[in-house]
């Protein structure tokens, strides 16, 4: 297991450099002065003169990028223009709160799906099956901003059992309590799609396990139905499930960001939209950084699991 | 398809008795999957709207008329009501249809073609064509989809042609790993040696007896596409960050209409319904598509 994990470790380096070329590349893009561009048509000669000196825009584009990386290494992700302080603080206060929507989000989705999934894969073509099937059709379908919204004009607006949005009430409120009645509706909308994703996979690999041998060896033996279902059918499922609890939660962490502007969440993806509208590129370049080693760290994470829970990806 | 080999006539029989067989598979499936059929003659409806929108009868889409604002669905003279200006909403979902639609279909046909081109060239060519390919895949794929769209359309600046690249941009590594598993086992296949020894060139290779066999899976994968592109383009405009005023798509008459949900709901739930509707009969469609095209699935 040491060295898988040194293998897996070691091929973060290229990944890593690859993604900090493109998080770097995607903001010189611009056609034009990124200078211009940041500070608007407004702006006098000598401010366009400083940003430039300030963000090192004079040098030619490969001494931007190792500085650039060399600050990045030390946890200097520069300043925001907009804000006037340290990026890498405000986009590790506001990780929290994406990274607890996301967390909140894949478990709810896990354990629905996983659930579902096992569900209609125990009684194929039963009511509750095709329900599963139309639901993810509709999941797949379904713009999760719009979803958002009609949940929240219906238990916040209407029924009013919800706040509509924030992360805390803005008066009297900062408990758990208050916490989680705010979290309930950005976690159902932003786990929606991935439920029904989760339910046919778990779906499908079930019921390939519950055809095999064992499984009939297994029922001839007398072993009761929940035993085969959950000992021998679930856990040998188990690996592309979790590869697809995997794939979700990176999607989930992208698609947050939408969910997040919904809601009025206070996470990375709306200081993010709100730093492309400023035009302040650090902070925008920040926060794509951190999402995206997130994402690559929650990757690893997640083949580490294949190989503790089937030995055999170990020794490949 | 073109398994026959190198011999001309045999690989035009066999392709005259497939095309038989797929319609035949077409007819039964349009019988069986009657869902299909309703959903394609929803978009055929749809995309005659979009196209016909400057001759059907329809209000002019931009022009404002603030007391008559944020009216109802049925009202005297507007079918589906008003938005917050007092502009025609149907007319405004109609010519919507154009710009939504055509974003969907033609980031999906950008990402179709770069992600065709790199696959084929990577699983065609060892060495370090591959290994360029399938790094550079491997790297966008390292992104979180959506995060990286928005940081491409943040470095390009707002707008839905930024919007469209930004999404093909980040769509294209699907399509390339597809056709490259497909062309790496064609490769070894042994009607291609045989072409090779006949001193067939590379491009005619590719040409007559790879690129017929990627049709199939492409079809699929693009048509289950379309959906997905459309509800990308809309986020991000649902964000800002695609359609500017005063041009609307869904997405961005999503995201003015939400100041509004509480008064009038309508002008929010119009423009994602329309969404929904066209993403779930794209997805129905591309399914039907499948079934016929990769019969394997359908037995699934």
């Amino acid at each position: 297991m040491r060295r898988y994990l040194a293998r897996r470790l070691l091929l973060l380096v290229p990944v890593l450099a690859g993604v900090s070329v493109i998080i770097f590349m995607v903001l010189h893009l611009s056609p034009g002065d990124p200078a211009e561009i940041m500070l608007g048509s407004q702006a006098t000669r000598e401010d366009l003169a400083r940003l430039r000196a300030d963000l090192g825009l004079n040098e030619p584009l490969h001494v931007q990028y190792l500085k650039w990386v060399g600050h990045v290494v030390r946890g200097d992700l520069g300043r925001s223009l907009w804000m006037k302080r340290p990026v890498l603080g405000e986009v590790l206060t506001r990780l929290q709160a994406t990274l607890l929507l996301t967390a909140t989000a894949l478990v709810l989705s896990s354990a629905a799906g996983v659930a579902l999934g096992v569900a209609a894969a125990t009684r194929p073509n039963s009511v509750l099956d095709r329900l599963s099937a139309v639901a993810s059709l509709f999941g797949a379908s379904m713009p999760s901003f719009w979803l958002g919204i009609v949940l929240m004009v219906v238990f916040a607006l209407w029924l009013g059992w919800l706040p509509a949005s924030g992360m805390y009430a803005p008066h009297g409120g900062g408990d758990l309590r208050d916490l989680l009645s705010h979290l309930i509706l950005p976690a159902v909308t932003l786990a929606a799609a991935s439920v029904t994703i989760v339910a046919r996979l778990t779906r499908s690999a079930m019921l390939e396990t519950l055809g095999q041998d064992y499984v009939r060896t297994a029922r001839a033996k007398g072993v009761s139905d929940r035993a085969v279902v959950l000992r021998h059918g679930l856990s040998n499922a188990l690996v592309p499930i979790v590869t697809v609890i995997g794939v979700q939660a990176g999607y989930l962490l992208g698609g947050a960001v939408l969910t997040e502007t919904v809601f009025a969440w206070p996470g990375v993806g709306t200081l993010m939209v709100q730093g492309i509208l400023a035009r302040d590129f650090p902070l925008v370049q920040g926060c794509v950084l951190v999402v995206a080693l997130s994402f690559v760290l929650v990757n690893l994470a997640v083949d580490l699991l294949y190989a503790w829970l089937d030995p055999r990806i170990r020794y490949e | 398809m073109s398994d026959a080999g190198v011999g001309a006539a045999p690989a035009t029989a066999l392709r005259a008795a497939d095309a038989a067989r797929r319609r035949r598979a077409f007819g039964r499936l349009a019988t069986r999957n009657r869902l299909a059929v309703l959903a394609a003659l929803v978009l055929v409806a749809a995309v005659l709207a979009a196209l016909l929108a400057p001759w059907l009868p329809l209000a002019d889409p931009d022009v404002v008329d603030t007391p008559n604002r944020l009216r109802p669905p049925l009202a005297a003279g507007h079918a589906l009501g008003t938005d917050e200006f007092g502009r025609d909403l149907l007319a405004r979902l109609v010519w919507g249809a154009r710009v939504s639609l055509t974003a969907g279909v033609a980031a999906a046909a950008a990402a179709m073609l770069v992600g065709v081109t790199l696959g084929v060239l990577g699983g065609f060519y060892t060495g370090w064509v591959e290994t360029v390919v399938m790094r550079l895949t491997d790297i966008l794929m390292a992104f979180p989809y959506v995060l990286l769209a928005i940081a491409i359309v943040a470095g390009l600046g707002p707008g839905l042609r930024n919007a469209m690249v930004a999404i093909a941009i980040v769509g294209f590594p699907i399509y390339t790993r597809l056709v490259r598993g497909v062309v790496l086992s064609l490769r070894e296949r042994e009607f291609v040696e045989a072409a090779r020894a006949l001193g067939a060139s590379d491009a005619v290779i590719l040409r007559r007896h790879v690129l017929p066999h990627l049709l199939s899976p492409v079809i699929v994968a693009f048509s289950l596409d379309v959906g997905a592109k459309i509800l990308a383009t809309a986020g991000l405009s649902f964000l800002g960050l695609g359609t500017q005023p005063p041009t609307a798509d869904w997405g961005s008459m999503l995201a003015t209409g939400r100041t509004f949900v509480i008064l009038s709901p309508h002008v929010v739930l119009l423009p994602g319904l329309a969404i929904f509707v066209i993403v779930l009969a794209l997805n129905l469609v591309g399914d039907a598509v499948r079934d016929v095209l990769d019969p394997r699935a359908a037995t699934r």
